[in-house]
């Protein structure tokens, strides 16, 4: 390394920089804050070439180190922070939206909300346009917290409505919010992008004010245009809504499906599958089979004994009517090369027996039809049960016992 | 002092000097015998003098600033510079007589003062173009923007783009442009055309005095001192009254933003001693300080290596005839000697002499330092023997502390000052604005710096490694002795070590390539390259210049066995 002894402004500042950067990696406010007071003076001298300018470098350094230092205060940060909104105005309202956010982290969110009404209201001329992007951001959490407004009158009015009381003041301010925050929310949900807590409050006000239709549309809209990234809570959204609507059926599958095909692993898999099971439509049942198997694919599910016992039930329920074991088969092609190794191992057995009967009951009766009775899991899990003199267990051997030229189908 | 009298013979007020310093009247060239001091750098006299022939009065603007020209300011910075000199103990002769002098040579050359023909070409200020000396001007007036960019590199080139769009719409009157009268003229000027003065060039002038004098104060030094901020450079017109506004194009001139660098200010100390048409400065010899022999042992003693080895290093200087009055005087023009940098010569001198005696390949002044480690064991009585090993661990111990507190102090330097200079009225209030959240965001930040006490200015040393004999822990190395590395033969003390490697083989051509020879840190022994680094560090200068004065001292060294065998390769027998 050579040690330039030529040295100018720039340079000067470039090193400083570093030793601010230092600094922060350590987590040595004091000694950032101390280099951050000789990097300053940058503010002086025109910068317009470079990357990132020296006002912007000083508001996101000197925000990180307001945020951790042991002695700065909220009021600090709030006049910093108003010193930057100056300094920039091209950056006015990232500023303005950073603010909010760290007001909204530290639990100030009438501050916040004040901080996002003025920004609302800013104007510069040409830079109204251009930062039309940060606006419509500003706008939507404005929208959410009139929301939040609206809902906080929403319950004042539920508790004076249960004493009896009525309260005009209330009710004509908690419309008022909600119109506030209707506007915002349905403009920035027109824009694709990802806006689930948006999303949610919007619905949450149509459903409040009985406008269903709205709702669905919204949530359609967010589930299935294209142009909004793939979002598999859109889903859920959608699913959850229909639901509580008392939508068909088939409305309600072809939501999950979907968030089956994203999302396989999802934790409402398990409701589809139990739904799907109980369906008198053949192709839907098959669907089911198809969701739990997935579902367990999963290490998180591994010991899950409601996924366990939905896929015993199926398969228990396809041996016995003796039809569609191809569909079992199909199945387990993909499977019987790792899933013998991930989930009916020995060392599994014995855990699982250990640390929960019931899911070893389970996975039991699907590692016997699977694997037929010479398998390791079921061979070890049986026996114990029947040493322990668990009746169902008992009734278990018998049944795979009985069944295991099924298995010798399945394998086959 | 205002020289207000009329002129005896047509009563005019128009003053200018001769050569002798006499004023004599402009209207009608009488001369007086009234000789005025010129010396002193006093502003308001300075002015009268440089009156424009047209007799125009000097007029007070209304922003209470008044006329001055770019070579008053300039004035302005060496007086002050030369009295910061004096205060480190540089003789008064300096600014009195030498300094002064050669800058009142250097206006008379540069036809700014001091000659008949002066106050009209800068009477030409005032009308952009058409300068009789711009032998290669522009046909066209140069735009704002092209003044703007032609200043030195040093200034921002990041200028306020909206300040030369303003000016670009007003009239020529370049008063806008500048606070200084000439200020737009003077960065016109053709710079194939005599010197330009520059802010670095304030420096080669004060080093050029230096010279003259043969003030125990090297180039290296003096540079130094400007970092440090002992010799005012950087913001030095926080000085000027407050009469000289400063403003638009002359902070393209005034306004420093970058450290000097030795190169240039050398180099353009040379130029203008051929320029000024100097004679043979005053002779070098033994007892100045400049001279090898002096500086070696300075160095030796601030690189803590024993006193032993100025007697090696007054060989080498010897034997290479580096130490005679007619290699190290400085005769300006002469382009046929090598001009002499002493700091970096004595350095190399030194480096030398460790290769001689160490031979610094990384193996043998190992060798050599446990063989000494070994004696010393045994050796109680007398001075301890020179271990290399210790003195390298106690070297780099301290050059890695002051190193890191070097750069340190880079990342923190602070270039503005607290007065505040624009370029144009409309960025008036933006700076300001600018200054104001700056000083509020520092006050902010800097009570979260915990108890940091402000940086003091380090008193100004010659010496920036000290080291006692008092010291018991035995990391003074300047009594020990060579013993360990030197043997006697025929009744002669020679050094042990029988090799030498040549850093180059073959020099550069220093016209065509820029360089003597190429300095790679891997190409070169650890142990090379410690040392290199460490006068690097002493005298704030890039090794490789370090380096290519090695070679050039090698060269000189081994000449006649370089010459008899080219095919050498750079091992080479004493």
């Amino acid at each position: 390394s050579s040690h330039e002894y030529k040295l100018n402004f720039k340079k000067s500042k470039e090193m400083c920089l570093s030793y601010i950067q230092d600094a922060m990696l350590q987590k040595q406010w004091k000694k950032a804050a101390e280099f951050l007071t000789f990097y300053i003076e940058s503010l002086e001298k025109d910068f317009s070439t470079e990357y990132v300018s020296p006002s912007e470098m000083i508001w996101r350094i000197g925000t990180e180190i307001l945020c951790h230092h042991s002695r700065s205060s909220m009021k600090e940060f709030n006049s910093f922070t108003e010193q930057m909104k100056s300094l920039g105005v091209k950056r006015y309202l990232k500023v303005c939206l950073e603010h909010t956010f760290h007001l909204l982290c530290n639990g100030l969110i009438d501050e916040a909300y004040q901080n996002l009404s003025l920004s609302e209201s800013w104007r510069f001329g040409e830079q109204t346009v251009i930062q039309d992007k940060e606006m419509k951001l500003i706008k939507a959490y404005k929208g959410l917290l009139d929301y939040y407004n609206w809902s906080k009158q929403k319950n004042i009015l539920l508790e004076h409505g249960q004493d009896g009381f009525e309260d005009l003041s209330v009710e004509q301010e908690m419309h008022s919010y909600f119109r506030k925050a209707a506007v915002n929310l349905k403009e920035i949900i027109k824009i694709p992008g990802v806006w689930d807590l948006f999303v949610k409050c919007y619905v949450d006000l149509l459903e409040f004010y009985g406008d269903h239709n709205e709702a669905r549309q919204v949530l359609n809209e967010y589930a299935y245009n294209s142009k909004f990234p793939a979002n598999p809570n859109a889903h859920v959204y959608l699913y959850q809504f229909l639901k509580r609507h008392g939508e068909s059926k088939k409305s309600l599958v072809s939501a999950l499906k979907i968030l089956h095909e994203v999302v396989p692993s999802h934790e409402l898999m398990i409701d589809f599958n139990i739904m799907l099971q109980k369906s008198k439509k053949r192709k839907r049942r098959r669907l089911g089979l198809e969701v739990i198997f997935a579902v367990l694919d999963y290490a998180g599910w591994k010991e899950n004994v409601k996924a366990w016992s939905c896929l015993a039930k199926q398969v228990k329920q396809i041996v016995i009517s003796e039809k569609h074991l191809d569909w079992i088969q199909q199945e387990w092609n993909s499977r019987k090369d790792w899933w013998p190794a991930f989930h009916f191992s020995r060392y599994s057995a014995k855990r699982n027996w250990q640390e929960n009967e019931s899911l070893s009951y389970e996975k039991a009766l699907v590692a016997g039809i699977l694997l037929g009775k010479g398998c390791k899991y079921f061979k070890y899990v049986s026996h114990q049960g029947c040493k322990a003199q668990v009746k169902r267990f008992r009734i278990l051997k018998k049944f795979v016992n009985k069944h295991n030229p099924v298995y010798l189908r399945i394998s086959g | 002092r205002d020289f207000n009298e009329r002129c005896a013979q047509c009563s005019e007020v128009n003053w200018g000097l001769t050569d002798g310093g006499r004023l004599y009247c402009r209207s009608c060239h009488n001369v007086t015998e009234r000789t005025t001091d010129v010396v002193n750098s006093d502003f308001v006299c300075n002015s009268r003098i440089q009156t424009i022939s047209k007799g125009l009065k000097k007029q007070e603007k209304t922003d209470g600033g008044c006329e001055w020209y770019v070579c008053e300011g300039f004035q302005l910075v060496l007086k002050k510079q030369a009295e910061a000199l004096e205060a480190l103990g540089v003789c008064p002769q300096m600014k009195d007589e030498v300094l002064c002098n050669f800058w009142r040579r250097y206006l008379q050359k540069t036809k700014q003062a001091y000659c008949n023909t002066s106050a009209g070409e800068t009477v030409k200020a005032l009308s952009v173009c058409d300068s009789s000396t711009d032998v290669d001007s522009e046909p066209e007036t140069p735009s704002p923007l092209q003044l703007l960019s032609l200043s030195e590199s040093e200034g921002d080139l990041q200028t306020d783009s909206s300040f030369a769009s303003s000016i670009s719409k007003v009239s020529e009157s370049t008063s806008v442009c500048s606070g200084s009268v000439d200020g737009s003229l003077y960065l016109m000027k053709n710079r194939k055309e005599k010197l330009r003065m520059t802010m670095p060039m304030t420096l080669s002038f004060c080093y050029m005095a230096l010279l003259w004098l043969r003030e125990p104060m090297t180039l290296s030094d003096l540079l130094r001192f400007v970092v440090e901020g002992h010799i005012p450079y950087l913001n030095v017109f926080q000085h000027f009254p407050e009469k000289m506004k400063l403003y638009g194009l002359d902070l393209k001139i005034f306004r420093v933003e970058s450290w000097p660098v030795y190169e240039e200010v050398y180099n353009k100390m040379l130029e203008l001693a051929a320029f000024l048409d100097l004679p043979r400065f005053p002779d070098i010899t033994d007892s100045c300080f400049l001279h090898p022999d002096m500086l070696c042992m300075k160095y030796l003693m601030e690189a803590n290596l024993p006193d032993e080895l100025h007697n090696w290093t007054c060989r080498v200087v010897k034997k290479i005839r580096i130490g005679e009055a007619d290699f190290l005087t400085l005769v300006p023009g002469n382009k046929s000697t090598r001009n002499v940098k002493y700091d970096v010569l004595a350095a190399a001198v030194i480096v030398v002499v460790l290769k001689l005696l160490f031979l610094l390949d990384d193996h043998y002044e190992w060798l050599l330092s446990d063989f000494a480690e070994e004696r010393n064991k045994n050796n109680k009585e007398g001075g301890p023997y020179f271990e290399f090993k210790k003195w390298y661990k106690v070297i780099k111990c301290s050059l890695d502390v002051k190193q890191k507190k070097l750069d340190e102090e880079r990342a923190k330097y602070l270039w503005r000052c607290e007065k505040v200079l624009f370029y144009s009225d409309k960025q008036k209030s933006k700076v300001l604005k600018r200054r104001q959240t700056a000083v509020n965001l520092q006050n902010q930040f800097g009570k979260l710096s915990g108890s940091v006490l402000p940086a003091e200015k380090p008193n100004p040393s010659s010496f920036q490694l000290s080291w006692s004999e008092e010291n018991t822990d035995g990391s003074c190395f300047h009594g020990h002795s060579l013993k360990g590395v030197l043997q006697e033969k025929h009744g002669l003390l020679t050094v042990k070590n029988p090799d030498y490697w040549l850093c180059t083989v073959k020099l550069c051509n220093e016209k065509t390539c820029g360089h003597l020879a190429h300095y790679r840190e891997v190409d070169f022994p650890q142990s090379y390259h410690f040392v290199i680094q460490l006068f690097s560090f002493l005298l704030r200068i890039q090794p490789s210049y370090i380096h290519d004065e090695v070679c050039v001292v090698e060269h000189k060294l081994f000449n006649k066995k370089l010459c008899k065998k080219p095919k050498y390769n750079t091992g080479l027998r004493k």
